[in-house]
């Protein structure tokens, strides 16, 4: 990982080694650079890493195009993971019900086109993203005055209770059935979307890319280490004077709409919309891809989500009916032997091996 | 003439239980007060009804004669009242430099930024060095928490404070569990800040709190037992009765 210093964990275990203060020389003679700014948290250093994603999306693509419609799916699980992991990865929000907001965006998207005919990709995709926002913003103002259980209990009483409404309203939403038939226009008016689901893939990735620019520079920024502190020590941050409301608040909302963004991409990619958009079980799913790969890390929705996917791909051909217990054992294997889950593992052997290479 | 700090009949009960009985305490510029009293005595509530993190049931706060009774933690931070604790509270897994640097952002509303990467703001770094070495930690600015003994981590405590510009500043036992030979780092540091902030200083070590008061302040049962300067306190026999015990 390039990246490690840009998360501050709890886990003191973690830390890189000390760096003896006679390595520092001459602090406050004249300019604190090299060596301080050496060991800041949260540098945007890219590096070979950060080519990868994007190089597998690019050979997919080329070589591999009959698994272009799986691939955009797994592109939305990633941009939905990487909303949840804002709120549970960096600001400590644990939340049940981030499918309200995942089921939101498909909706807006999917009764938007059915409904009144709005077609046109990247203004759906923005009404999707603004509507779950915007319900963000207002649950927000309720919901994150509790923290802990009950507002594990809470969100996930929230998102219970919209699905039953779409349910309700299945003159809106299709209900059981679900709405489909949504056609998105050309990009841009020429780009159209096809049968072999080449043009949704490099539509979604498109879409995560500039929503993980976004994140990224979210995270490393001081508004995104403030998170962090609220997460770890929030009466410190209290007594510094942070506003721990509206801190949380902006996340949640800026989280919500994101997974409106991704909701509203599956719609798009997807052609259709049923209830499962606002499922208990796909808040639990996302929270699982998550705990696999590990919370807070740049490239932690990216792993969880894309070994999620597959395992659940692969596991479902093997068996239909039983993959969900290949996928209980994976994950109960990671908790017992990857502690935090896979990417604070290997970077533990790394900090390791390179502990011992120094002796 | 107003006193920069200044409460006025502070009270508070938990249920049937008075944890700040009418207090009244004032603050001049330059203050270096210590409050005393036996465990339980209700030093670490008058604290948290100080910075606003409790509010009391009567009596106001004020800061340079402005009420601040209503104003949030946050609000008063930034007008100047200031506080350590008693445990530290800081990011173990984070550096000196960064947990300072995180109080130097909220100061500045940089923590509302979320585009530029904390990184690239380099005089809050090089701010938070100078802070840093004004404690005596300046080799150490790099150092994870973790990794700091109990005084230095105090010390960084002391920093954060600093760098949220107090102008009255509450250091709620500033040496507690920090061993004799670092407890002189922190009154050396203590002793250096400028003359013009006023400190209020809770502690149980009598020798930290006669040698740092000008004044002190007795706190038994949440209410004002006695107040004068050391010498005065000193001689008193109740108050030795009180807080040293019976032998005393």
């Amino acid at each position: 990982m390039t990246e490690q210093a840009a998360v501050s964990t709890t886990v003191p275990t973690t830390v890189p080694t000390t760096v003896p203060a006679a390595a520092v020389p001459g602090f406050g003679k004249g300019p604190l650079a090299a060596a301080s700014r050496a060991q800041r948290p949260g540098a945007l250093r890219l590096g070979p890493v950060d080519l990868i994603p994007w190089t597998v999306i690019a050979l997919v693509y080329l070589l591999w195009p009959g698994q272009a419609p799986f691939a955009a799916q797994v592109l939305v699980l990633i941009l939905f993971a990487l909303s949840l992991d804002l709120v549970l990865g960096h600001a400590g929000i644990v939340t049940l019900g981030h499918a309200a907001f995942f089921g939101l965006g498909a909706y807006t998207v999917g009764m938007l086109n059915v409904h009144l005919g709005w077609r046109e990709p990247l203004t759906a995709l923005a009404a999707g993203g603004a509507v779950a926002g915007a319900v963000g913003v207002l649950s927000g103002l309720l919901l994150l005055r509790y923290s802990g259980l009950p507002l594990l209990m809470l969100t996930l009483a929230t998102s219970a209770m919209l699905l039953e409404l779409a349910n309700y309203r299945s003159d809106l939403t299709g209900g059981f059935d679900g709405l489909s038939g949504i056609d998105p226009a050309p990009l841009f008016g020429t780009v159209a979307f096809d049968f072999s689901g080449k043009t949704q893939l490099l539509y979604a990735a498109a879409v995560l890319l500039v929503c993980f620019v976004f994140v990224r520079r979210l995270t490393a920024s001081p508004f995104g280490q403030t998170l962090r502190g609220i997460r770890d020590n929030r009466r410190r941050m209290e007594a510094v004077g942070t506003p721990v409301f509206g801190h949380l608040l902006a996340v949640y909302s800026v989280s919500a709409l994101l997974a409106g963004i991704s909701g509203a991409l599956f719609a798009q990619v997807n052609a259709y919309v049923t209830l499962d958009v606002l499922s208990f079980e796909r808040s639990g799913g996302v929270m699982v891809m998550l705990a696999i790969a590990g919370l807070a890390r740049p490239y932690g929705a990216m792993t969880g989500a894309t070994l999620y996917a597959v395992i659940e791909h692969y596991l479902a051909n093997v068996s239909p009916e039983f993959w969900e217990f290949g996928l209980g054992v994976a994950l109960i294997l990671i908790v017992l032997f990857a502690r935090g889950g896979l990417l604070p593992t290997i970077e533990r052997q790394v900090a390791r091996r390179s502990g011992r290479a120094r002796q | 003439m107003t006193g920069i700090l200044e409460l006025h009949g502070i009270s508070l009960s938990f249920g049937g239980l008075k944890v700040a009985q009418s207090v009244d305490l004032r603050l001049d510029a330059g203050a270096r007060h210590a409050l005393i009293g036996p465990n339980g005595a209700g030093k670490t509530t008058l604290i948290n009804l100080i910075t606003g993190v409790l509010a009391p049931s009567s009596g106001s706060v004020r800061l340079n004669g402005i009420d601040v009774t209503r104003l949030s933690q946050g609000q008063r931070v930034k007008r100047g009242i200031v506080r350590t604790f008693q445990i530290s509270q800081l990011f173990p897994t984070m550096s000196a430099v960064e947990n300072v640097v995180m109080a130097i952002a909220e100061r500045d509303g940089l923590a509302r930024v979320f585009w530029r990467p904390l990184v690239r703001f380099d005089a809050a770094f090089d701010e938070a060095h100078l802070l840093l070495e004004r404690v005596g930690l300046g080799p150490h600015a790099l150092t994870p928490i973790v990794h700091l003994s109990y005084g230095r981590r105090r010390l960084v405590e002391l920093a954060i404070a600093l760098a949220l510009k107090p102008r009255v500043l509450l250091l709620d036992e500033p040496a507690a569990g920090v061993p004799s030979l670092e407890t002189d780092l922190i009154l050396d540091c203590l002793a250096a800040l400028e003359s013009d902030i006023a400190i209020l200083l809770i502690d149980h070590d009598m020798d930290l709190v006669f040698r740092f008061a000008r004044e002190i302040t007795v706190l038994v049962s949440g209410a004002v037992y006695a107040h004068g300067a050391p010498d005065e306190i000193a001689r008193d026999p109740e108050v030795k009765t009180i807080y040293f015990g019976e032998a005393a």
